[in-house]
């Protein structure tokens, strides 16, 4: 109960509603309401198929939900309502940044120019629409010089600036992911969507992307929504997580509350229903105390 | 309603042979994922290995009985065609699978510029007549059908059903399948995938050696260039119907003869083509993928 | 050591017998493949009626050079390349110092072409340099500017079109129509043809580009063959395949002309003997200048933000929409700017010849184009310069083989091989380079040093 009046006070920077999502005959998402908070990390976690990914590309855009809402509210106040707006607005305008699952990035662009690509419509404006920067003016020239300015301070972030004149797709997988967040980042988001950003990646690697988010969290304003297997990069760094299963939630809390959820612990154990309680009783059994 | 009639009957005979040649483009397709450009002049190959065959066995024995010579001319031409695309799959596009994407689609065009040049060179620039080797007309019921789009149509639907029975019921259909469903699993589980590309391309060519001889007979008339439009409608008939689709080319084919037909019969002829690409084009808009083709589905 | 002989002579001699049952096969394949078209040929008789010549010679010599050709393959030229490659695979990879001409390549090849008229004038005279000048210099770079602006289609935004001659055909028709119609000066018209050509890349491009891959380019082509056969059947406007005649020649600025005769052509002001060397000559430079505007904007553009936005879009279109980049517009943007750059070309072509018809306009304009652009290397100007030159300036060549006649007696036209070699050229070059001659690109940006970007790591595109 103290948890329910803590959300109250909390500041929800995305509220989905009621979402639904239907492929065909499959019910991806069945009726997920949850929210994030401003300045938090939201983890999202669930088995496989649960509809975590799904729940991503309804929020990003690239899937329109059979229903509900998903709303954006920036720190000015502004409202977007998600559901509405094209994948390339949601960028644009709402400020929602993504990762990919397996990483997207332009394998044949360097990485410097990866990170300017994603400050396009900066640019973009800067050169008035190309017609400007064609012929030279000194205002893209500065523009171009800033976001350079920015695309290092990432990169430093990163850890990848020794490797900025290199293509992206030579880069090791770990290099990879922090290079695709950093991306993300450019394009100076208020929220950030991670898919799997820890997946694959070798204890070192996954120590330098902690480090990454952290720094994400810690610098700038922007709140980050994940999904994750790894556990323990879920309990150690994020401040909610939501727990899907089939498409619908199952939990909501912080990590602690989450752990010993015993839904939670049936959904990844794979019990039926009724074996529930025996699980709590044995969980109970083995660590008394430590549930509350 | 008779005039109606008759020139569906027109647009399903000349559709027929566009849907023997959509099959060729739509099976390598399927199977390779490369829009092989040389289809075409393959058809033009067909075409005129049956004129040639024609005019041995007029040369060698005066006169055939059209049955036979058909048959003659039909086996012979698929040979040859399959001959020939099998070396063009093994010199121009074999080396090249699995790298750069446009890369084969340019030795295809490379290979559909050199095709019909070499026929050109070897058999002259000029248009080859042959007399009507089939010249019956019936009337049934007013509306006048000649024993050409007979055999047409009867040819091209036990080919179809021949086919259709090798590609769902033998082994060599599975492997096609297999192959075009994951290449790499197909060859780990033992089968021979450059055999069943290899086989593939002899039998698009196959079919379209026999359009190639129907257009002869249906036209009484083939020259060097014809592997362009013809190949262009078909590729265009394959799309239409959703290319990777095997009955969406047989479709696409029908489809492409009959507004071919009508167009020209209740408007104007010079624009008959405008009126095909440009259906094309609307289908497409509203349906990506083609008509039988699977949708697209964007992975994110 | 004499066992190692021993194996190596049972090395050799089984190469030997696989080598002649190889080319045993390739005999037998050629003879299957050419029976029918090489040993005999459709001919008419007087009567008009098809006979068959026996050309039994003809065959016999294909088959023997596929059998020696497939036996000198197989058991000399294969093992020495493999010999070859083994030995630069042993060798330490030795970073070899670009020489002079490498990197200065840009620099010599624009010098060249300037003083590249006064030389063929030097050496063939006026009237002789005609030929040089306008069917090697002219045609070659009016194709590296339709190449050039193809490649901002397809090698920058990796989007498969294969109608671009529609657009060439829209700059050529334009300034025919309306400075025949209206009058209207070449340099008016010029800027007009590449705005026109722009707006139908828009106008056609905005319902297909969604379509993805080969739909794509079947569409393009559809509408290539749409606009060809608009250009035969509207007589009234176009007259058809008569084609538009009599095309006003271009004056320089509007100060000389070239017409015979004007008061102020450029002969008469100058006291010059009559020749129309000089026009050509111009065109040569005013060709050349266009193609380096062309550079010099496609160089730029890669550097600004839309550029960068194209070749992102190539190598990821889904992360480009997670990015914010509206795909649609930078795609509309990439088609309309390549079509300008046809549609300059176009206008170009229709005042050089004096006559445009839709024959010039067919598909295999388009494909030509394409194959330039690709063998070249997607995206590398200097390479597809070269391609153009190479290919255009090949087939050109083949024209001017004369003294063929002399080995192969009065009635070998090589003309007729032209396109043969050209097709067969064309898949060579392909099998060689699947990449094309550049295969890497140039970074648009650097922090530290510009390194290229090898082939390996860019995309094509699925759009």
């Amino acid at each position: 109960m103290a948890l329910e009046t803590d959300t109250m006070t909390k500041d929800p920077i995305l509220k989905v509603d009621h979402l639904s999502m239907r492929f065909g005959g499959l019910m991806a998402i069945n009726d997920l309401s949850f929210e994030a908070y401003r300045g938090d990390i939201t983890a999202l976690i669930g088995p496989n198929g649960a509809g975590k990914t799904t729940v991503f590309n309804c929020i990003t855009g690239f899937y329109k939900p059979t229903m509900g809402m998903i709303t954006m509210r920036q720190k000015a106040g502004k409202e977007y309502l998600l559901e509405r707006m094209s994948d390339y607005e949601v960028n644009r305008d709402a400020k929602v940044a993504r990762t990919f699952q397996n990483i997207r990035l332009f394998s044949g662009l360097t990485v410097l120019e990866n990170l300017l690509v994603a400050q396009h419509n900066k640019l973009m404006l800067a050169s008035g629409y190309t017609i400007l920067g064609l012929l030279g003016f000194p205002t893209y020239k500065a523009a171009v010089g800033e976001s350079i300015e920015r695309a290092k301070y990432w990169l430093d972030k990163a850890n990848l600036t020794d490797r900025a004149d290199d293509p992206a797709g030579d880069l090791p997988y770990g290099a990879q992911r922090r290079l695709e967040i950093a991306r993300a980042m450019c394009t100076g988001p208020e929220f950030l969507c991670l898919d799997e950003p820890a997946a694959g990646l070798n204890p070192r690697e996954s120590l330098a992307l902690n480090e990454l988010l952290r720094s994400i969290r810690k610098d700038t304003d922007t709140s980050i929504l994940l999904i994750e297997h790894d556990m323990s990069v879920v309990m150690e760094i994020s401040d909610h997580v939501v727990v899907l299963e089939y498409g619908q939630k199952i939990s909501d809390g912080n990590p602690e509350f989450v752990k010993h959820d015993p839904k939670v612990i049936a959904a990844y154990l794979g019990v039926e229903d009724v074996e529930v309680e025996e699980v709590i009783e044995q969980i109970e059994e083995i660590a008394p105390g430590d549930t509350h | 309603m008779e005039y109606f009639v008759q020139q569906l009957v027109n647009g399903l005979t000349l559709g027929s042979i566009y849907g023997l040649v959509a099959i060729g483009y739509t099976m390598v397709y399927g199977i390779i994922g490369m829009v092989n450009f040389a289809h075409g002049d393959i058809f033009m190959l067909g075409g005129f290995a049956a004129l040639i065959v024609y005019l041995i066995l007029l040369g060698l024995f005066g006169g055939v009985p059209i049955a036979l010579a058909l048959f003659i001319m039909i086996l012979i031409a698929m040979l040859m065609t399959g001959l020939w695309n099998w070396v063009i799959e093994k010199m121009a596009y074999r080396p090249l699978r699995g790298s750069f994407r446009l890369a084969p689609l340019i030795t295809a065009i490379g290979m559909s510029i050199a095709l019909s040049n070499f026929i050109q060179v070897t058999q002259g620039p000029r248009n080859k007549p042959v007399p009507p080797l089939v010249s019956s007309v019936y009337d049934v019921f007013g509306i006048a059908i000649s024993l050409k789009q007979i055999i047409i149509v009867l040819v091209t639907a036990i080919l179809l059903t021949i086919f259709w029975y090798i590609v769902n019921h033998t082994p060599l259909g599975r492997a096609q399948r297999a192959t075009e469903q994951d290449r790499k699993m197909a060859a780990l589980l033992g089968i021979d995938v450059d055999k069943t590309i290899s086989i593939t391309f002899v039998m698009g060519a196959a079919l379209a050696a026999v359009a190639g001889t129907m257009y002869l007979m249906y036209y009484g008339v083939i020259v060097f260039t014809d592997g362009f439009t013809p190949g262009v409608k078909a590729f265009t008939a394959a799309v239409l119907g959703g290319i990777g689709s095997l009955p969406g080319a047989v479709l696409g084919g029908l489809m492409i003869g009959l507004i071919e037909s009508l167009w020209s019969a209740y408007f104007t002829i010079d624009y008959k083509d405008v009126a095909t690409f440009s259906i094309l084009a609307i289908v497409l808009i509203f349906k990506p993928s083609g008509i039988l083709g699977r949708p697209e589905v964007e992975k994110v | 050591m004499a066992n190692i002989s021993q194996t190596n002579e049972a090395v050799s001699t089984n190469l030997m017998a696989r080598a002649l049952r190889e080319a045993f096969y390739a005999g037998l394949v050629a003879l299957g493949l050419f029976v029918l078209f090489v040993g005999l040929k459709t001919d008419q008789n007087i009567l008009n009626e098809l006979i068959l010549v026996q050309r039994w010679g003809l065959l016999a010599i294909f088959v023997a050079i596929a059998v020696v050709g497939r036996f000198l393959t197989v058991a000399y030229i294969r093992p020495w390349f493999e010999a070859r490659k083994a030995a630069k695979a042993a060798a330490p990879a030795v970073e070899r110092e670009a020489g002079f001409v490498t990197r200065n390549f840009t620099l010599l090849a624009v010098l060249a072409l300037i003083v590249y008229p006064p030389v063929m004038v030097g050496l063939f005279g006026f009237q002789g340099s005609l030929k040089w000048v306008d069917n090697f210099g002219i045609q070659i770079l009016i194709y590296v500017m339709l190449a050039w602006g193809l490649n901002i289609v397809v090698g920058l935004a990796g989007l498969l079109d294969l109608g671009y001659v529609a657009f060439y055909a829209v700059g050529a028709y334009s300034y025919a129509l309306l400075s025949s119609y209206f009058g209207l000066s070449f340099w008016l018209l010029l800027p007009m043809a590449g705005i026109l050509a722009a707006a139908w890349g828009t106008v056609l491009g905005f319902p297909v580009l969604r379509l993805k891959g080969d739909y794509l380019a079947i569409v393009t082509l559809a509408f290539g063959e749409i606009i060809r056969l608009v250009l035969i059947n509207w007589t009234e406007v176009t007259k058809g395949t008569f084609g538009i005649s009599g095309i006003a020649k271009a004056s320089v600025f509007g100060i000389w002309s070239f017409d015979v005769s004007a008061a102020n052509n450029f002969a008469k002001v100058f006291g010059l003997p009559m020749s129309s060397a000089y026009y050509k000559i111009f065109l040569f430079y005013l060709a050349l200048a266009l193609c380096m505007l062309a550079a010099f904007v496609t160089i730029r553009l890669r550097r600004m933000p839309i550029g960068r936005a194209w070749e992102a879009l190539r190598e990821d279109e889904i992360a480009c929409r997670s990015l914010g980049i509206n795909t649609v517009t930078t795609k509309l943007t990439a088609f309309a700017t390549g079509a300008m750059f046809g549609g300059i070309a176009g206008s170009f072509f229709a005042v050089r010849q004096g006559f445009v018809s839709p024959e010039s306009f067919v598909f295999l304009e388009s494909a030509i184009i394409l194959a330039i652009v690709v063998l070249g290397g997607m995206g590398s100007l200097v390479g597809i310069a070269v391609a153009a030159t190479v290919m255009i300036g090949g087939t050109e060549l083949l024209r001017e083989m004369n003294f063929l006649k002399q080995i192969f007696g009065p009635d070998f036209t090589p003309e007729l091989y032209r396109m043969l070699i050209f097709g067969l050229a064309m898949i060579v070059v392909m099998v060689w380079k699947p990449r094309g001659f550049v295969g890497s690109r140039e970074p648009t940006a650097f922090l530290r040093e510009r390194k290229s970007v090898s082939g390996s790591f860019t995309k094509e595109g699925h759009g």
